[in-house]
C-alpha cells in the first residue's frame, strides 16, 4: 500500500482507473475511472444495462475487466482470484441483490460461515457474535433457525446484510439493496445501512436504481451511461448537471418526486 | 515474553485489557479469558485504557468477560474505555439483552417418530392424489386427441427415446455377452452347448432387457423430469403457466408420460435384438454354435409369450418412471437444494417401484404357469 500517500486528505479505498469491459462485440465500459473515499457512502447509478453491476462484480474480483486496473486498499483486485487474496477478502463484505444465502443452511449458519472459515473461535462465541449481528440488522432472534426459503424477501435481504457485516469489514458492497422492497422497508433499510456505517465505520459502495435511496443516504453518486462515467458528485450537484442523460435520469417524473421528497424531509441525515 | 497483539490479564482485582480486540485476535483472546481465575467476592475493576481497537466481535467477548467476572462477585466497574468503544459495547449489550427466546423447543424422539410417520402418510396420499389427477388428465386428453400437445410429445420422444438408443443398445449388448459367457462355462461341462439359446433368449427377452431399459430410463429421464419441473417450480414458471390458464398436467406430465409409454417398449425391442446378438457372438466364439444353428434353435425354444411378457411390462415401467419423476418435481418446495434431493429420490423410487412391480409380475405369472 506504498502507492497510497498517507498524507492524502481523503484516503481512497477503491481506485478504478481506465477500466473497459467488453463481452464479445458488446462494449460495457469504455473508459471508467472512479475513486471511493474512506468512510463515505458511494452510490453507482445509471439506467438498466449500463454496467453498474458489472462494475461492482469487477471491483470485488468476480470478473476481470478487459483492460484497466482496479485497486482495493491499494491492492490489485485481480489478486482476489488467487488464494493469496484471502486476507483482502476479509476486509470487505458483499450483499447480493437476491441475498445469495446458502439455501442448505439456516440463517444462523449462513451468517456464521465467514467466522467459521476465517477464525478459530469457539462455537459459543461464534453463536454470540452471530446473534448480535442478527439483532443489529433487526431480525428477530427466533428467525435464526429458519432456512432462507422460509424467510420473506425483506428478511432475506437483512440476513444477507448480517452475513456481509459479520466480519466487521471496512468496506461493504450492496447490490441493489432496496430493489423490490416496499417504500417503508426500503427506507428502514437505508436507515439501517447508515446506522451500521456510523457504528462500524464502514465505507459503503452501493449499486442502486432507487432515487429515494440515493437522496437519503448517498454522499456521492457516480452516474454511468454509454460505457462512461457521466458525472460524479453529491445528489444536489448532479441534479444541476448539464449532461442530457443525467438530467433525464434525475429530472424524469420519478426523479423529481424523489428530489421534492428529499427537500421536504430536509435531508434528515442524523440517524 | 512475546508481546501479544491483544491481551487480557488480571492482577489483584484489576483486569487489564490491552491491544487490538478484533476478530483476528479473538480466538487467542478467548483462550486467555477462559484461563482467568476471577477473584471471588470482590468487585473487579476493568481497566480498558490499553485497548487500541475494538470491533463487534471484540465487544461481545468484552461483555462476556465482564459477565464472567460478575458471576463470581459484584458487578465489575469499567475504567478508561474510549467513548466510541463504549458505544459499541453498549450497543452489543443491548442486542444481547433483546435475545430472550432460545428458538423453538427440540422435539422428543416420540414426537419425531410421529412426525415422520405422519409425513410418510401424507406423502402417500399426495402420491395417490397425483396418480388420480394424471389419470383424469390422461382420459381427458385422450378423448380429445387434438388437445394433446403433439410438439412437446415429439420433442420428448426424441430426447427420451431416440437419444437413448446408443446407450441402451450398448448396455444390453454387453449384458447379452456377459450372460452368454457365464452360461458357456456351465453348459460346456454337460455338453449341452445348444441350450445357450434358451438361456440368453428367455432371460433377456422376458426379464433383463426390459429391466435394463427401465433402469436406464429412470436414471436418464426420470431424474430429468424431476429436476426440470422442480426448477420450473422454484423459478415460478409453473405459476406463470397456471395463470395463463394452462394446466401443468397437460403441458408437462401427459406428454412426458405418453412419450415414455411409447419409447420404452420400442427401446425394449431394440434392446432385445442387440442383447441376443451379443449372446449369439459369444455362442459362436465359445461354444461353436453357429449363427444359423442359433437362430434355428431360437425359433423353437423361445416362445413368443416370453417376448410379449417382456414388452408388456415395458409400458408399466414407463408409467411408473414418468409419474415418479414428475411427482417428485412437483414436490419441490424450498430452494435449489431441494431440487437435487428430489431428483435423487425420483431415481431411487423409480427403480425401486419398477423392480417391485417386476417381482409381483414374476410371482403372478408363475401362478398362472406362463
Amino acid at each position: 500500500m506504498a502507492s497510497q500517500p498517507a498524507s492524502e486528505k481523503h484516503q481512497s479505498v477503491i481506485e478504478v482507473s481506465h477500466v473497459s469491459t467488453r463481452f464479445g462485440q458488446a462494449v460495457v465500459h469504455a473508459d471508467v475511472s472512479l475513486s471511493v473515499r474512506q468512510g463515505e457512502v458511494f452510490a453507482i447509478a445509471g439506467g438498466n444495462g449500463c454496467g453498474k453491476s458489472t462494475l461492482l462484480r469487477e471491483i470485488v474480483g468476480l470478473l476481470t475487466p478487459s483492460s484497466g486496473t482496479i485497486r482495493l486498499f491499494g491492492q490489485d483486485s485481480r489478486s482476489l482470484e488467487e488464494y493469496d487474496g484471502r486476507p483482502l477478502h476479509r476486509r470487505f463484505g458483499v450483499m447480493f441483490q437476491h441475498g445469495a444465502l446458502f439455501s442448505s443452511l439456516t440463517l444462523v449458519d449462513n451468517v456464521a460461515v465467514p467466522l467459521r472459515e476465517y477464525t478459530g473461535m469457539s462455537p459459543a462465541l461464534i453463536r454470540e457474535i452471530v446473534a448480535v449481528k442478527i439483532a443489529m440488522v433487526g431480525l428477530p432472534p427466533e428467525s435464526g433457525v429458519k432456512y432462507p426459503s422460509e424467510l420473506s424477501g425483506g428478511m432475506r435481504r437483512r440476513a444477507a446484510l448480517a452475513r456481509a457485516i459479520v466480519m466487521d469489514p471496512e468496506l461493504l458492497f450492496l447490490d441493489e439493496p432496496t430493489a423490490g422492497l416496499d417504500p417503508m422497508i426500503a427506507a428502514g433499510f437505508d436507515k439501517l445501512v447508515l446506522s451500521l456505517k456510523g457504528l462500524l465505520g464502514l465505507t459503503v459502495v452501493m449499486v442502486t436504481h432507487d432515487l429515494d435511496s440515493l437522496w437519503r443516504i448517498a454522499d456521492r453518486v457516480a452516474v454511468l451511461g454509454n460505457g462512461k462515467v457521466l458525472g460524479v458528485g453529491t445528489m444536489s450537484e448532479l441534479s444541476q448537471s448539464n449532461d442530457p442523460v443525467v438530467r433525464e435520469y434525475f429530472h424524469g417524473p420519478r426523479g423529481r418526486a424523489a428530489s421534492e421528497q428529499a427537500a421536504w424531509n430536509g435531508r434528515d441525515r442524523n440517524v | 515474553m512475546v508481546e501479544r497483539a491483544a491481551s487480557v490479564e488480571i492482577s489483584g482485582k484489576v483486569m487489564y485489557c490491552r491491544g487490538r480486540w478484533t476478530l483476528t485476535h479473538l480466538a487467542d483472546l478467548e483462550r486467555q479469558v477462559a484461563a482467568i481465575r476471577w477473584p471471588e467476592g470482590q468487585g473487579v475493576i476493568c481497566d480498558a485504557s490499553g485497548l487500541t481497537a475494538l470491533d463487534t466481535g471484540g465487544a461481545v467477548l468484552f461483555q462476556q468477560s465482564l459477565h464472567a467476572a460478575h458471576r463470581q462477585g459484584p458487578k465489575p466497574t469499567v475504567q478508561g474505555l474510549r467513548p466510541d468503544f463504549e458505544a459499541l459495547v453498549q450497543l452489543v449489550g443491548a442486542q444481547q439483552g433483546d435475545r430472550g427466546g432460545k428458538g423453538p423447543r427440540r422435539h422428543t424422539r416420540i414426537e419425531r417418530l410421529g412426525e415422520a410417520a405422519w409425513h410418510q402418510w401424507e406423502c402417500g396420499l399426495r402420491g395417490l392424489a397425483f396418480l388420480g389427477e394424471t389419470t383424469v388428465a390422461l382420459v381427458r386428453v385422450l378423448s380429445r386427441p387434438r388437445s394433446l400437445r403433439w410438439r412437446s410429445l415429439l420433442r420428448m420422444l426424441h430426447i427420451d427415446g431416440v437419444n437413448a438408443l446408443p446407450i441402451t443398445g450398448l448396455l444390453t449388448f454387453l449384458v447379452g455377452v456377459v450372460i452368454a459367457y457365464q452360461g458357456a462355462e456351465q453348459l460346456r461341462k454337460f455338453g449341452t452347448n445348444i441350450f445357450i439359446v434358451d438361456l440368453v433368449g428367455i432371460s433377456l427377452l422376458r426379464e433383463i432387457a426390459p429391466l435394463i431399459v427401465a433402469i436406464l430410463i429412470a436414471g436418464r429421464s426420470g431424474s430429468a423430469y424431476a429436476a426440470e419441473i422442480g426448477t420450473m417450480k422454484v423459478t415460478e414458471e409453473l405459476d406463470a403457466v397456471r395463470t395463463l390458464g394452462i394446466s401443468p398436467m397437460d403441458l408437462l406430465v401427459i406428454p412426458r408420460t405418453l412419450a415414455l409409454v411409447i419409447a420404452v417398449p420400442l427401446l425394449t425391442v431394440y434392446a432385445d435384438v442387440l442383447g441376443v446378438f451379443g449372446g449369439m457372438l459369444i455362442a459362436s466364439g465359445q461354444l461353436n454354435v453357429s449363427f444359423t444353428e442359433f437362430v434355428g434353435r431360437f425359433e423353437e425354444a423361445v416362445a413368443v409369450r416370453h417376448f410379449l411378457i417382456g414388452i408388456g411390462k415395458a409400458p408399466v415401467f414407463a408409467i411408473i418412471i414418468a409419474l415418479v419423476g414428475c411427482y417428485q418435481g412437483f414436490q419441490i418446495r424450498g430452494g435449489v437444494g431441494d431440487v437435487g434431493r428430489h431428483t435423487t429420490i425420483s431415481v431411487v423410487q423409480g427403480i425401486f417401484l419398477v423392480i417391485v412391480f417386476d417381482a409381483i409380475c414374476s410371482i403372478l405369472l408363475n401362478w398362472w404357469d406362463l
